[in-house]
């Protein structure tokens, strides 16, 4: 965690890196990218890089933890030990522990589950660099690869990342900006129906503040949601 | 007669509204909500009268009963034998649906008749909950001796077939070969030019979603 003193993280309406308060970083997102998986992901947001394999439908082992009339998603999100400043000790952590889990509740909603008993659906997500709002990234990026192992779905899962530094709200937060925020807002929704899946709040928001910002993450959500589109239908390009 | 397309076919994403419930019905791959139709997959876009329906390029091989699948023996049972059939779930052949004649499972070994890694072309008898059986009784159905097994993605094999068996005799005719596509997407072939086969199903597999695939294949198959 790098605190920073003394430096202002957003001037003149323009924030370090040069964006406006409510623009989003440069977003790279492909799809297909490991043969051995049903399904794969890669999604970029700035320096953030999540990469993300679906393997399944297939037969969950061992039987206990088998549904008899839908299929379970087992999901895992991890951080590679060098994808921050200081390098992180291998293993589950707490903090992965409940993302994962959050990640997973996530999609869930999304998915038709029925038609598979007795399955499991694994969702592995790697974070190979880590700059702030992975876990959006991480969204992000199951989805594309749940749609790309064909999987049936309601819809697709679009996720971005709200907060407020120095008063004022923006999106898209990176890593200094995380660290130092009034609030962070990790937010993923359906976009066909505006249904959200997950909303999550770190800090302190004013009511006004926190519907505006809601607000403001659909509307960019909308540029992220035809990305992914893109992103799949490159995928069958010749 | 339509005008020959060429390119990609049209690709629906999940999600996709793809028509209103008063004009078109949903078909397969599709669902409604709230008087719309909603794809379920990424998958190539079709309308055939009034039907809308999305083919998925990927995914696993679902069994309904009736439909024909290759399957490999994996293990022999005390009375039936347990197959592999490209799906996430286990199936299993028992030996009523399998042998006409009478058999002592005391004296005989089930392994006379078939074996481990013994490959079958079978039925599906019923398909519950995940508990998939399989049976022998059709007219088709019989072990497949020698040969050589592709897999391809499941819901590809009607594009493999093609309309009336057209695609899949084509390589059979220019190719000289036996072959024998089952549902799960598992393809048996047997014959003389069996590689070239091999690269023609490879490249259906790859390319289904693009126009004048068969031209490709006949121009691929005749070199």
């Amino acid at each position: 965690m790098v605190k920073i003193k003394g430096i202002e993280l957003i001037k003149d309406g323009k924030r370090l890196d040069g964006r406006k308060p409510f623009e989003t970083r440069e977003v790279e997102m492909k799809v297909g990218i490991i043969p051995n998986a049903n399904g794969s992901a890669m999604v970029r947001f700035g320096k953030t890089t999540a990469i993300a394999a679906v393997y399944g439908p297939r037969l969950l082992l061992p039987k206990h933890l088998q549904e008899m009339d839908k299929a379970i998603i087992q999901c895992r999100y991890n951080m590679a030990p060098f994808s921050t400043d200081e390098r992180i000790k291998p293993g589950t952590s707490r903090r992965e522990m409940e993302i994962s889990k959050v990640v997973r509740l996530a999609l869930e909603p999304v998915l038709f589950l029925e038609n598979y008993p007795k399955t499991t659906i694994d969702v592995y997500i790697e974070i190979i660099q880590a700059d702030g709002s992975t876990r959006v990234t991480s969204v992000n990026a199951a989805s594309l690869a749940l749609a790309d192992a064909g999987i049936p779905m309601k819809d697709l899962v679009v996720a971005l990342s709200g907060g407020k530094i120095n008063g004022q709200l923006i999106l898209d937060l990176n890593g200094i900006e995380d660290n130092n925020s009034e609030a962070d807002v990790p937010m993923a929704f359906m976009p066909n129906k505006k249904h959200i899946t997950l909303l999550q709040m770190d800090g302190e928001l004013k009511h006004e503040e926190i519907s505006k910002l809601i607000n403001e993450m659909f509307k960019a959500g909308e540029i992220i949601y035809k990305k992914q589109i893109e992103a799949l239908k490159n995928r069958y390009s010749e | 007669m339509k005008e020959k397309e060429t390119g990609v076919r049209e690709i629906a994403y999940p999600g996709q509204v793809l028509g209103d419930k008063k004009e078109f019905l949903p078909g397969v791959g599709t669902f409604e909500e709230d008087g719309k139709i909603i794809s379920k997959f990424l998958g190539i876009l079709t309308k055939s009268g009034n039907y809308i329906s999305v083919v998925p390029l990927a995914g696993v091989y679902v069994p309904k009963p009736g439909e024909h699948v290759i399957g490999i023996i994996t293990a022999v049972e005390k009375v039936g034998w347990v197959v592999d059939i490209n799906s996430p779930w286990e199936s299993f052949l028992s030996l009523s649906e399998a042998v006409d004649e009478f058999i002592d499972v005391k004296r005989v070994m089930l392994n006379r008749y078939y074996d481990e890694g013994d490959v079958i072309y079978a039925q599906i008898a019923s398909a519950k909950r995940g508990d998939v059986q399989l049976s022998m009784r059709g007219p088709s159905c019989k072990k497949l001796k020698d040969g050589v097994l592709v897999k391809i993605t499941p819901s590809k094999v009607p594009r493999l077939i093609g309309k009336e068996g057209s695609m899949i005799n084509l390589i059979k005719e220019k190719t000289g070969t036996m072959i024998r596509v089952g549902q799960n997407g598992v393809v048996w072939i047997s014959g003389e030019k069996v590689d070239k086969a091999i690269v023609a199903i490879k490249k259906i597999d790859e390319k289904s979603h693009i126009y004048g695939l068969t031209d490709e294949i006949t121009k691929l198959l005749s070199d």
